[in-house]
């Protein structure tokens, strides 16, 4: 078992369904690991320690009686605390939902993997409410990064980040608004993927902004990601935005290969900024792929700008109570935010959304001609942990609100992405973006998978 | 805007809705306000038709 942190979720599951390892064993080394490591990552905030070993050993007998144990039998995994576990409070980096009620049930997406065999074994550490780019929280304290603990794991998925990227878990559950799931995959070194707006379910969530929530899965390669998307697939009449489209499995096309797939680097927008490290990530994938051409998303900067507003007013809007009466009770950093969204006119907010309508029918007409773009995830690799500015084009400029700068313009209509790892040198790693059209996700997991077989990007293990 | 003007507006807005403020609280809600503010600047320099439909579309 000594190798088995670093295990995918795929070897995971084969091992415990023939026999050659077991559920129980998987839950016990994790734990230990867990009690190991996370002293210094602070990935967890909460251990499911009694559930998990009950579920393994659900998963031993089972398998011992011949019935089938899933696609993800054994596999340890956890969840962002702003998705609901069934007896724990959902936190959501906060400290004021520390006194709301426990969760009556499990998320739509927690039942889904246990279906298909995963275990639950935690709740995971992330910024406040996930108005956060850092992995810093003023009252859990900052997740840290596995490849260097002095920095950020990027947020707001920051445990999520750190838990997959630290070997503790296979899979990690995150969310992301404006890029929650892609910036920590970037800082930390793994595969996250973003999937279609409403292809996932988000209930039994605690939102942020609903217009812009995804959830999706963090992993150590590609197939884990496909392994737990295609778990989690499906209508779900408890999440209205939730669509209606039946399971489109990604994991049965996952070796297809990229022949003939049609691949562009984004141009413009997506270089202007980014600093060395993050060029060089992405030109490094595109001549893997042999991608020569380069294309432009219409208005990019304003995408941004757009979802920028919506985002600060809708998310003000969601905690305008809770600041008028606990406004000291909020982390600093997401407070002072948050108050300023709850003043943004309600013509900017509308006029945003106006122009996500148009942005989003402009950029789909590029999906005619192309079936993935490549884009940097973030501009640089992870801050040290304090860090307060970041310098753009040579000008020095706040970072929260500015780690995003990426991601924003592709979650804001809602395109499936894959973040890829990428490591050159002794450097520590950063991501690319996989961008695909609507729906396709599948498009963007098959390239991530290619590239990892053939040792473009990868998952590094940390040092630890 | 200038730091005054957003300051007025954020005496104005946090009154009107009732949010208490800390005077140590006002320079990072300033330097947030301007940032929003200078994105949506950006948002409605753009020219839409009065027929564009906002993204989210409601189903009765």
């Amino acid at each position: 078992m000594s190798e088995a942190p670093f295990l995918t979720a795929a070897e995971i599951a084969h091992k415990v369904t023939d026999g050659s390892l077991t559920a129980t064993a998987v839950v016990e080394t994790t734990l230990e690991r867990i009690a190991r490591h996370d002293k210094v990552l602070n990935s967890f905030t909460a251990i499911a320690a009694d559930r998990a070993r009950a579920r393994a050993a659900s998963i031993d007998a089972a398998r011992r009686a011949g019935q089938r144990v899933g696609p993800l039998a054994g596999v340890p995994f956890a969840v962002k605390n702003l998705i609901d576990i069934a007896g724990l409070p959902t936190v959501a980096g906060s400290r004021i939902n520390r006194s709301h009620p426990p969760a009556k049930t499990d998320a739509t997406l927690v039942t889904r993997l246990e279906r298909a065999g995963a275990i639950l074994v935690g709740a995971l550490n992330m910024g406040e409410y996930a108005y956060d780019f850092t992995g810093e929280n003023a009252h859990d304290g900052a997740a840290r990064n596995p490849h260097d603990t002095a920095r950020m794991t990027g947020g707001s998925s920051s445990g999520s980040g750190a838990a997959v990227a630290g070997g503790l878990v296979p899979i990690a559950l995150g969310s992301d608004t404006n890029g929650s799931i892609r910036v920590p995959a970037s800082f930390c070194g793994i595969f996250g993927l973003k999937p279609t707006y409403g292809r996932l379910s988000r209930a039994g969530s605690f939102p942020f902004v609903a217009s812009l929530d995804h959830l999706g899965p963090l992993a150590r390669s590609a197939a884990d990601l496909a392994l737990a998307y295609d778990a989690m697939q499906g209508p779900d009449p408890y999440d209205p935005v939730c669509a209606d489209r039946p399971i489109e499995p990604a994991m049965e096309r996952l070796d297809a290969g990229v022949a003939g797939l049609r691949i562009a680097v984004a141009g413009g927008y997506f270089r202007a900024g980014a600093g060395p490290e993050a060029l060089a990530a992405l030109d490094h994938v595109a001549a893997a792929l042999d991608v020569r051409a380069g294309i432009e998303l219409p208005e990019a900067a304003r995408a941004r700008a757009a979802a920028y507003v919506i985002t600060t007013a809708e998310g003000a809007t969601l905690h305008l109570e809770r600041l008028r009466t606990r406004a000291a009770d909020f982390d600093p950093d997401v407070r002072d935010r948050l108050i300023a969204g709850a003043l943004v006119p309600a013509p900017f907010v509308q006029q945003a959304q106006k122009f996500r309508r148009w942005y989003r029918d402009e950029v789909l007409k590029l999906f005619e001609d192309v079936d993935a773009i490549l884009a940097p995830a973030t501009p640089c690799t992870a801050p040290l942990i304090g860090q307060k500015t970041l310098r753009l084009d040579g000008v020095e400029v706040p970072l929260r609100p500015n780690i995003g700068l990426y991601t924003q313009p592709i979650s804001f209509i809602g395109l499936p992405v894959v973040a890829v790892p990428v490591v050159l040198g002794d450097a520590m790693p950063i991501g690319v973006q996989i961008i695909a059209a609507p729906w396709r996700e599948d498009v963007a997991l098959r390239l991530a998978h290619d590239l990892e077989m053939r040792g473009v990007v990868q998952a590094p293990r940390p040092p630890m | 805007m200038t730091d005054s003007e957003l300051d007025a507006w954020i005496n104005t807005g946090t009154a009107l809705l009732g949010i208490p403020i800390q005077p140590e609280w006002r320079a990072a809600i300033r330097l947030h306000l301007g940032i929003t503010f200078g994105h949506a600047g950006t948002v409605l320099a753009f020219e839409l038709p009065d027929e564009a439909e906002p993204a989210p579309v409601f189903s009765a």
